[in-house]
C-alpha cells in the first residue's frame, strides 16, 4: 500500500498552522509574488513568515513544499532563482515546478532539495513524466485531473517517480500550464504572473430582480438566478449564448468541484502515493473543514476501515461535486 | 439594471431611520473600543492590506437597523455605525447575515462557500475584499471571542446569545 501522504493548501501563515493541527502530512504554499500559480491580493507568504512555517511545521513532523509553478517570462528568471535561494536556506522539503529552466536551476543549485512536477506541466504521459524525471532528478508528478484510475495505474508502471493526484477542490479540466484566457481578457497571464482572473478586473452587480452577474475586465461571464449558486469568476466557468445555444450555456466547465472521496482506496491500490487538497486562496475554515475530513478517511483507509467521509458538499464550488475523469471520461 | 455598486439594504421597518440612528448611538463607542484593540493586537493584518488601508468598505449586516463603515488606515483607523439612509460613498460593500459575518471574520465560516451559497454578496472593488479577508482569515483566535472578553462576562453573555439566536434549531441539537 501507498503511504496516502495527504498534502494540504496554505495561503497564509495561519493556513498553515491550521492545515498542521488538522493533520496534514504536507503543506504546499508559495511567496507573494509571481512565482506561484495563486499570486492573489492579500495572500502568501514572505520570507520571514516562511521560516516561521518551516520551524512550526517541522516540529510536528510536517513536510512544507514551496510551489514554484509559474513560468518565468523569457530572459527574467531572477526571481525564481532568488525563491528557489531562499526556501532553499529555509529548509522546505520540496519544490514544486513547472518549468524546465526552474527545474534545471535547483537540480544544479540546490540538488538535496526535492523537486516536484507542478500540474502546471501537464505531464500526462510516462514519456513526459520519464523526460522530467532523468532530466532534472524529478521525484514526484502532480498529475493533471484529465485521467482515469486504470491510466493512472498503467503509467505508475512505466514511471521511475512518485504520483501525487487532486483529490479535492478545483476540477481543472483545462491543459494546465498553458490557459491563456485570463490573458485575453485582462492582460495578465495565469502561468507568468500567477494570477487567474484577477481580482482587480473582477466585479459583481446585484440586480433589481435579485440576480446576480460577474465581470471580468468588463465582460459579462456569468449571470446568476436569485436563487442560483454561484462559482468563480473565472472565463473557463463562464455560461455564455451563442447562436445555437441563445438559452446561456458552460462552454468550456460548469461550477462544480473535484471530490474523490469514495474513490481513495481505489487511487491508492492504482499506486498514488500522495493525494492533494486544492485551495491556497480559501479560508482557515475550509482548510480545517477538508484537511480533517480527508485526514480521517485516509487513516481508517490505511486502518483497514472503511472511510466515513463527512460531507463537504457546502464547501465545493456551485455546491456541486464531481468524481471528473477518475470515474470516467464521460462524466459531463 | 443593476441596483449600483456601493449601496447598503435599505431600513425595513417604518420609522427605520430613527431606529437605525438611535442604535448607531447606542454600538458606537463599543465599535471604536474593539477596532482600536484589535489593530494594536494584530497589528500584521494591515501589511496584507497593501494599497487598500485607506479604502473604504461598507459592511451591510442585513438583519440588523444600521451598516458598518470600516477604514483600515493603522494611522487613522475608522469603525462606525452608520444610518441605513445616510451611507457614506464606499470602495467596496460587503452584505450577510450578521451573525455569518462574524464568522466569517473569524474563519468559522469561509468565504467563497458562502458566496457559492449566495449568503454573501460583495459589491464595488472586488481586490480591496479580497486582501480585506486574507488578512482577517491570518489572524489567529476569534475576534468576536476577543471582543467580547474586552467586555468580560456580559461582553461573553452577549457572543453566546447572540450565536444562539442565529442558530437554527436543528443545529442547536
Amino acid at each position: 500500500m501507498s503511504l496516502a501522504e495527504l498534502i494540504c493548501p496554505a495561503g497564509t501563515p495561519a493556513a498553515l498552522r491550521t492545515a498542521v493541527d488538522a493533520g496534514a502530512d504536507a503543506v504546499y504554499c508559495g511567496f507573494q509574488d509571481a512565482t506561484n500559480a495563486r499570486n492573489f491580493p492579500g495572500l502568501n507568504f514572505t520570507p520571514d513568515e516562511l521560516a516561521e512555517a518551516v520551524t512550526y511545521a517541522h516540529a510536528r513532523g510536517t513536510k512544507v513544499l514551496l510551489a514554484l509553478n509559474t513560468y518565468p517570462p523569457a530572459g527574467k528568471v531572477d526571481l525564481w532563482r532568488q525563491a528557489a535561494d531562499t526556501g532553499a536556506r529555509l529548509g522546505v522539503d520540496a519544490f514544486i515546478v513547472a518549468d524546465m529552466g526552474v527545474a534545471d536551476y535547483i537540480a544544479r543549485t540546490h540538488p538535496g532539495v526535492r523537486l516536484h512536477l507542478s500540474v502546471q506541466a501537464a505531464a500526462s504521459s510516462p514519456e513526459a513524466i520519464r523526460y522530467y524525471c532523468e532530466h532534472f532528478g524529478v521525484r514526484r508528478v502532480v498529475l493533471p485531473r484529465i485521467l482515469t484510475i486504470p491510466e493512472i495505474r498503467q503509467i505508475k508502471r512505466e514511471i521511475p517517480c512518485e504520483i501525487e493526484t487532486f483529490i479535492f477542490g478545483n476540477h481543472g479540466l483545462m491543459v494546465e500550464g498553458r490557459c491563456s484566457l485570463t490573458n485575453y481578457l485582462t492582460g495578465q497571464s495565469t502561468n507568468m504572473d500567477g494570477v487567474c482572473s484577477p481580482a482587480s478586473d473582477v466585479e459583481y452587480a446585484r440586480h433589481e430582480d435579485g440576480s446576480m452577474s460577474s465581470q471580468l475586465a468588463g465582460f459579462t461571464i456569468d449571470r446568476f438566478g436569485p436563487e442560483e449558486k454561484a462559482g468563480y469568476p473565472t472565463i473557463c466557468k463562464g455560461r455564455y449564448t451563442a447562436p445555437h445555444r441563445p438559452e446561456g450555456y458552460y462552454a468550456f466547465e460548469e461550477p462544480v468541484s473535484l471530490n474523490l472521496s469514495r474513490l481513495l482506496p481505489e487511487l491508492i491500490d492504482a499506486g498514488v502515493h500522495a493525494f492533494k487538497i486544492e485551495g491556497r486562496q480559501r479560508s482557515k475554515s475550509y482548510v480545517r473543514g477538508v484537511v480533517r475530513a480527508f485526514r480521517a478517511a485516509v487513516d481508517d483507509i490505511r486502518a483497514g476501515r472503511e472511510a466515513n467521509m463527512a460531507d463537504l458538499v457546502a464547501l465545493t464550488e456551485g455546491q456541486k461535486q464531481t468524481q471528473g475523469a477518475f470515474e470516467t471520461k464521460k462524466w459531463r | 439594471m443593476s441596483t449600483g455598486v456601493h449601496t447598503v439594504s435599505p431600513a425595513r421597518l417604518p420609522g427605520g431611520g430613527v431606529v437605525s440612528r438611535l442604535a448607531c448611538g447606542v454600538v458606537q463607542p463599543i465599535l471604536s473600543r474593539v477596532v482600536r484593540r484589535i489593530a494594536a493586537r494584530h497589528p500584521s493584518l494591515f501589511a496584507r492590506l497593501g494599497p487598500h488601508q485607506g479604502t473604504d468598505f461598507l459592511i451591510d449586516p442585513v438583519d440588523l437597523p444600521f451598516a458598518l463603515h470600516l477604514r483600515p488606515d493603522p494611522g487613522a483607523l475608522l469603525f462606525r455605525a452608520v444610518p441605513r439612509d445616510a451611507v457614506p460613498q464606499a470602495g467596496a460593500v460587503i452584505r450577510g447575515r450578521f451573525l455569518l459575518l462574524l464568522e466569517l471574520v473569524d474563519s468559522e465560516e469561509d468565504g467563497d462557500a458562502a458566496f457559492f451559497s449566495r449568503d454573501l454578496e460583495v459589491t464595488g472593488d472586488t481586490e480591496a475584499v479580497v486582501r480585506l479577508r486574507n488578512a482577517l482569515d491570518d489572524v489567529d483566535g476569534s475576534i468576536a471571542e476577543e471582543t467580547a472578553a474586552m467586555f468580560g462576562p456580559p461582553g461573553r453573555a452577549v457572543l453566546a446569545r447572540l450565536r444562539r439566536a442565529y442558530t437554527p434549531e436543528m443545529e442547536r441539537t
